[in-house]
């Protein structure tokens, strides 16, 4: 694993045209807007394109919409977390290569539904059979259900669920392109709409349309492109479950086994992590996932994220774009959580104050995916 | 019983078996006997060896409630006009897990707890279908 550590960057990000609310484009315009992007900011064409890697829709037709043949095509789709293990598959596929350039798109109309597959669970099902008769809403419900379990048995609170929406609200402050940028307290968060205990409104993510996009090159590629070069030092992936009546410890998760094969693979530790991007569906995603990787001790993550530190300016910047809980949640968030690390690391918010994380070197990307089912971690560097 | 609005099961050959026998208030699942571990829910082969030694074997519907959930809003109408409600995570005695609902008890973390001991009750919502829920056990 180590021989492929440090080997490949991602050379261009973006996101599609308009997030947040974009009524009159379809899903797959909102993966090929980002693409496009992502391609002109790295200064490649399609035509460079030979490695073809999507979740949501089948790879074959993003690659008709888009006229791109792949020698590479990888359809891993577990959820939010998919983009982030896409990474790890493109990274070893130029490594060992198999193709040279590769494209990481994603699109989702999460909240004008324009051009999306529709949501059924056939009832002969497993999840039909064994959890949609009881009602429970998912993914919140799931969720709620698993962050039951962690204030039973460490006696977290909803206080410190909630210092995560306010601090991720201040990052989102920054952020222009933010879905939501009113300040809010803990306070706010405890008296907004329960949704399903012990989570409110505010411990849960938007629901927005977006699109993003990466590519990925070889290092010495990159070197010759337009943009700063952030290199894969390490990945990991896993799952454990589908349904949230079979996660087999509501306190554990995958993060557990993703985080620990990407620490290895690059060579690092965690002090020497300068921003994390957590994914942060609901709060609990976000304290669950920093004890699972390994960021603080089994059931110290209430604590760890009290006071703020995880705020501008704090201690332990994270999920510095303003998140899921406040940026943007099209459903698969993943995506945008490379998308901001890789931004951080070239310093493309050197001359806007406290949004520029302060010479940040390395950033852990985090995703999550289904119902705390899945999980891919990656570690990037500034070149 | 056509009038029940909310979505059923339709059980399969392999998980046949369970739904008869909560329809028969006698609920089975299925046992390891590579193990001796119970699981849940039914497979055509057992999880942790992926033999087909597995049997069907009654159990006593008493657990205690591993997680739970107060669900305050859900945009399926059939749920929406019943909420608060709770949805739990059952650990039965015999060690296996399962999602239900809890009935007589109030939709308040300050009634629920985990680790409260429940029973299985059978709730026929149609002809066809029985779903198992979960009361808390009375203390006497």
């Amino acid at each position: 694993m180590r021989e492929l550590s440090g080997k490949v960057a991602i050379v261009g990000v973006a996101e599609s045209d308009q997030i947040g609310r974009v009524p009159d484009k379809p899903a797959i315009m909102l993966h090929a807007e980002a693409a496009r992007s992502a391609l002109a900011e790295a200064g490649l064409t399609k035509d460079d394109v030979d490695g073809l890697f999507t979740a949501g829709i089948p790879t074959t037709e993003l690659g008709e919409y888009l006229g791109i043949q792949p020698k590479v095509t990888d359809n891993t789709s577990v959820g939010g977390s998919s983009f982030v293990i896409h990474v790890g598959h493109a990274a070893t596929a130029i490594a060992t290569g198999r193709c040279q350039v590769a494209l990481v798109t994603h699109g989702e109309s999460g909240r004008s539904r324009v051009g999306m597959p529709p949501r059924v669970t056939p009832p002969d099902s497993l999840r039909g059979q064994f959890e949609a008769p009881y009602g429970l809403p998912q993914p919140v419900g799931a969720y709620a259900l698993a962050c039951s379990r962690h204030m039973h048995e460490f006696g977290t609170t909803k206080e410190q669920l909630a210092e995560i929406a306010v601090a991720t609200r201040k990052w989102a402050m920054l952020n222009p392109k933010a879905y939501m940028r009113d300040p809010i307290t803990i306070e706010d968060v405890l008296n907004s709409r329960p949704i399903c205990w012990p989570f409110n409104l505010l411990d849960c993510c938007l629901v927005t349309d977006a699109g993003g996009a990466f590519v990925m090159t070889s290092l010495e590629r990159a070197r010759d492109l337009r943009q700063h070069p952030v290199v894969v030092l390490g990945f990991g992936e896993s799952h454990t479950h589908a349904m949230i009546s079979q996660m087999p410890s509501y306190t554990s998760f995958a993060a557990r086994q993703s985080g620990k094969v990407a620490f290895e693979m690059a060579g690092v530790t965690h002090d020497d992590i300068d921003l994390a991007m957590i994914y942060d569906s609901f709060t609990y995603t976000v304290l669950l996932s920093l004890e699972e990787l390994g960021f603080c001790g089994k059931g110290e993550g209430g604590a760890f994220v009290s006071g703020q530190r995880t705020a501008p300016g704090g201690a332990f910047p994270m999920n510095t774009n303003g998140g899921g809980l406040s940026y943007t949640h099209p459903g698969m968030y993943g995506m945008f959580a490379v998308i901001e690390a890789v931004r951080q690391l070239r310093h493309d918010y050197a001359d806007e104050g406290i949004r520029q994380v302060p010479n940040a070197r390395i950033a852990l990307v985090h995703g999550t995916g289904g119902v705390l089912s899945s999980a891919g971690t990656a570690i990037l560097a500034r070149y | 019983m056509s009038g029940y609005k909310k979505p059923l099961p339709k059980p399969d050959p392999i998980t046949a078996p369970f739904w008869e026998s909560v329809k028969a208030h006698a609920m089975k699942i299925q046992r390891c006997n590579d193990t001796g571990k119970f699981f849940f829910y039914p497979r055509g082969l057992t999880p942790f060896t992926l033999s087909d030694n597995v049997s069907w074997e009654p159990v006593s519907g008493r657990g205690v409630v591993h997680a739970f959930t107060i669900v305050y809003q859900n945009r399926d109408p059939a749920f929406a006009e019943e909420v608060p409600y709770v949805v739990a995570i059952v650990e039965l005695e015999e060690g296996a897990r399962l999602m239900s609902t809890l009935v007589d008890v109030e939709p308040d973390p300050e009634h629920v707890r985990i680790g409260m001991p429940v029973e299985v009750v059978y709730d026929d919502v149609t002809d066809e279908i029985t779903l198992p829920r979960f009361r808390p056990v009375r203390a006497d």
